[in-house]
């Protein structure tokens, strides 16, 4: 200390310490935050080992490997009660998230800009009706509106025998929504490559009539020839197909048996109260960045594109949704992720997504709460991440390039 | 004789009043014009939304109020089989059951206690919620240091009974902080009494909270496992808050300091938890924290959740507290330092009253979030009111069909107020510090 001393008093006055160096008590208090870090999680795995030993419970990944013995009760994936094991059941778990996600998220963004839209219409009753229900919606937990649409909707739907029968192969009844199941012949794969080329044809041909339009200025009918490739040629060569007596996709009716339907697909009671729920309460928030969005674009934008002629259709889609859209993307990023994460709350009504199937079933059935519950944090980590990751590529893309 | 003067004409004295403008242009029918029929696609759309408007308001009134059961004392009121109504709510369940959706099964003569509870939460909120209040420093300290001890005491009844072995281990405790605070004023050779009245400072904190959980009152105790509903909801909420906002200043501060293991620390915290949902924190605090402590030592049920949520809530907290002080303009860092203000100085002083001011609506949005987010601990088996209902519902005594719908209506309601009123606060803030920043 003292050599030290000295060595400062050399350069500075002899009457400071070496202590008043921010960078040495920069250094000081990282070292203290490292070495209580370090120490709190020392005493937390200490502990752990010990607990576990004394309650005989494993540890490792080895449990992944072992027989689940549960069933679930919807899976994408072949998975029975006696061959799957808890990495199967992890999976089932997993794309049971990943579907609700996928079609709520599908759903919700409709949803949300029909209202956001609405909520700005120069209509007074529209605009009024949007606002009401999105208050209504932000305003209540999504868990009570689940278990309000779980136990107060579906839960007074009819027994399978008095099943509410909605034509077209559709039955409702308190086991879910029943309907027609296509079965896949085996030259789908015709109707398929139509639905490439379509694609495809839609793609270069889109990319010509950009070309063309800003060459010559000549406009091409883009959203007509868009339809009739993508949906028209594959409805075109499934009718060839279905005249020529090789029908590729046939449809298995549920039928009415007297206790319960059998055939068909069902879609679970759990399955459609989560998505109603995550959509509709989700498109409560995306209404509120889309409102956000629009207003952000200023008024003489749109002002301009009308004194040059545009339609107000046209001034929308042109003009204000390429502008608002800078705006709405990163906070619709984050709320495609609390939809995701919100699907969680599937436990409270029994679909067997990741943390009912995996935190619920799994969790207590093995006790190792450390593994499971690190590699169900891992998979929602990982989801935020990358999908925070994508959408900066895009947010990059669309932003502002300052010139 | 003939001048112009004489010639008669006609000049108006006095200004006429204007003629009313038409009825087409003012008056609720040319509203109605404007706003509802201004064009086919905008008649089509309000008649449409009329449509909709018919077909679910009148059943919703009906069932809430006109054709709704409020007297009863069990479900022969709301069953069609006993002459009941099937077709309403059934009001009369929630007025029986409202002393369990409050208190749960809280001790019936102690209830008082959890009523000064809510009085005392409720003059803590409006305190600082209200901008122009006296004291709010005062505040401060009541609702993160006064209100808590008292509540603690209240609700659990305190007399903890730490014994003289503990008062003994604290007493040498304190005396190691106050040496540590001497040691370090003569270390950097400053004066030696701010460090002993901040150490001190620090040991009386302590003390004290610790000799009023310590001290008995003559509180029966009451175990927090008959603690329930919307006493627990408010609890949940509170303790996120009391602890959130300072462990998320905490974090705010350590993601914008120049420090690269501190920032990283924050950052990675702060990451971490917001990508993860709630319900899966609050089964790690439910299944992990009994493992990670020795195993002598249990953590009371009721506990778990609340560390879950209030590190949950800390993280958000951070998030909106950086924005504030990221909002800070560099000059008013800038004049801190060249006051000679040292780095708590310059954030206690200067920085964090402006940051949090400018935050307030953040705060409270997140507070929101929380509140709703409170709900979720039934799920891991906490007694709050959306459990309470769950509890209820299935009550025999009150098996009726309509029992379900009631019972989250009234949950519903009650989360509605709360929130949808503090969103209403938080605009009006919003648009006082608005109007602050337009001169």
């Amino acid at each position: 200390m003292n050599s030290v001393q000295t060595a400062v008093s050399q350069t500075s006055p002899p009457k400071k310490s070496f202590l008043y160096d921010p960078k040495v008590r920069g250094i000081f208090y990282q070292v203290v935050l490292v070495l209580a870090i370090v120490y709190l999680f020392y005493v937390a795995a200490t502990n752990a080992v010990e607990n576990l030993q004394r309650a005989k419970i494993a540890s490792g990944f080895g449990f992944l490997n072992n027989t689940a013995g549960f069933d679930i009760s919807q899976t994408l994936i072949q998975f029975s009660a006696a061959g799957g094991t808890y990495g199967d059941a992890f999976i089932v778990g997993l794309l049971n998230t990943l579907l609700v996600s996928a079609i709520g998220i599908f759903f919700t963004t409709i949803l949300g800009f029909l209202i956001g839209i609405a909520r700005l219409s120069k209509n007074w009753m529209v605009a009024k009706v949007a606002m009401v229900y999105v208050e209504v919606l932000r305003n209540i937990p999504l868990l009570v509106q689940l278990l309000f649409w779980y136990i107060a909707v579906l839960g007074t739907l009819p027994q399978p025998r008095n099943s509410l029968e909605m034509g077209a192969g559709f039955y409702l009844n308190s086991r879910g929504l029943f309907m027609a199941k296509p079965i896949w012949g085996s030259n789908i794969s015709v109707v398929v490559a139509a639905l490439v080329i379509g694609l495809v044809g839609t793609f270069v041909y889109r990319r010509w009539a950009r070309r063309q339009q800003e060459q010559t200025g000549r406009q091409y009918p883009v959203g007509k020839v868009t339809l009739a490739l993508l949906l028209g040629l594959p409805v075109l060569t499934w009718i060839v197909l279905a005249v020529a007596g090789a029908n590729p996709i046939t449809f298995e009716l549920p039928r009415k048996g007297t206790f319960n339907l059998t055939g068909g697909m069902q879609i679970l009671p759990e399955f459609v109260a989560l998505l109603l729920g995550l959509v509709t309460y989700t498109a409560a928030f995306i209404a509120e960045v889309v409102r956000a969005g629009i207003l952000a674009v200023s008024k003489g934008q749109s002002e301009a594109a009308g004194s040059l002629g545009l339609t107000p259709g046209q001034t929308l889609r042109l003009v204000v949704i390429p502008q608002a859209m800078r705006v709405i993307v990163p906070p619709l990023t984050s709320q495609y992720l609390n939809l995701t994460k919100n699907s969680s709350l599937a436990v409270a009504i029994g679909y067997p997504d990741l943390v009912q199937v995996f935190m619920g079933t799994v969790l207590n059935q093995t006790g190792q709460a450390i593994e499971v519950v690190v590699i169900t944090m891992g998979v929602y980590l990982t989801i935020s991440l990358v999908t925070s990751f994508i959408m900066n590529i895009y947010n990059r893309r669309v932003a502002i390039v300052e010139r | 004789m003939s001048t112009a003067v004489d010639i008669p004409r006609f000049v108006r004295a006095k200004q006429v009043e204007a003629l009313p403008p038409p009825n087409l242009a003012r008056g609720p029918i040319a509203w109605v014009r404007e706003n509802l029929f201004s064009g086919p696609f905008n008649t089509i759309l309000t008649l449409v939304v009329f449509y909709l408007l018919y077909v679910a308001v009148p059943p919703l009134v009906r069932f809430l109020f006109i054709d709704a059961v409020w007297t009863g004392t069990d479900r022969a009121a709301c069953r069609a089989d006993t002459g009941g109504s099937e077709t309403g709510a059934c009001w009369a369940f929630i007025w029986d059951k409202i002393n369990y959706f409050i208190y749960g099964s809280y001790t019936v003569s102690e209830r008082w206690r959890v009523d000064i509870f809510f009085a005392l939460l409720a003059i803590g909120v409006a305190w600082l919620l209200w901008l122009r209040a006296p004291r709010r420093d005062l505040g401060a300290v009541y609702f993160f240091w006064i209100f808590p001890v008292v509540s603690y005491v209240l609700l659990t009844g305190g007399n903890a009974d730490l014994g003289l072995r503990f008062w003994i281990g604290f007493a040498i405790f304190g005396a190691l902080v106050i040496a540590l605070f001497a040691f370090f004023a003569a270390l950097l050779k400053t004066a030696m009494r701010p460090a002993l009245i901040m150490g001190g400072g620090i040991v009386a904190v302590i003390g004290i909270t610790l000799a009023v959980v310590d001290v008995d009152f003559g509180l029966a105790h009451v175990p927090t496992s008959l603690w329930g509903g919307i006493l627990v909801t408010l609890l949940v909420a509170t303790v996120g808050i009391v602890v959130s906002l300072p462990f998320g200043i905490l974090l705010a501060l350590g993601r914008r300091s120049k420090l690269p293991i501190v920032r990283m620390a924050s950052v990675i915290f702060i990451e971490f938890v917001r990508g993860v949902p709630l319900i899966t924190v609050l089964i790690m605090a439910n299944t992990m924290l009994p493992l990670f402590l020795p195993g002598d030592m249990t953590v009371d049920r009721l506990l778990r959740p609340l560390i879950g949520t209030a590190l949950f809530a800390s993280a958000y907290m951070a998030e909106v507290v950086r924005g504030g002080l990221q909002a800070m303009p560099k000059g008013q860092y800038e004049g801190a330092m060249s006051l000679g203000l040292n780095y708590p100085q310059m954030m206690t002083l200067i920085i964090l009253p402006q940051a949090l001011r400018i935050v307030i609506p953040g705060i409270v949005n997140t507070f929101i979030g929380l509140f709703k987010d409170t709900s979720l601990v039934a799920i891991v088996g906490i007694f709050d009111l959306v459990k309470t209902i769950e509890a209820s519902r299935i009550d025999p005594n009150w098996a009726a069909p309509t029992i379900g719908i009631t019972g989250y209506a009234f949950a519903a309601l009650f989360y509605f107020i709360f929130c949808f009123g503090m969103s209403r606060y938080s605009l009006g803030v919003e648009r006082r510090l608005a109007a602050g920043q337009k001169r």
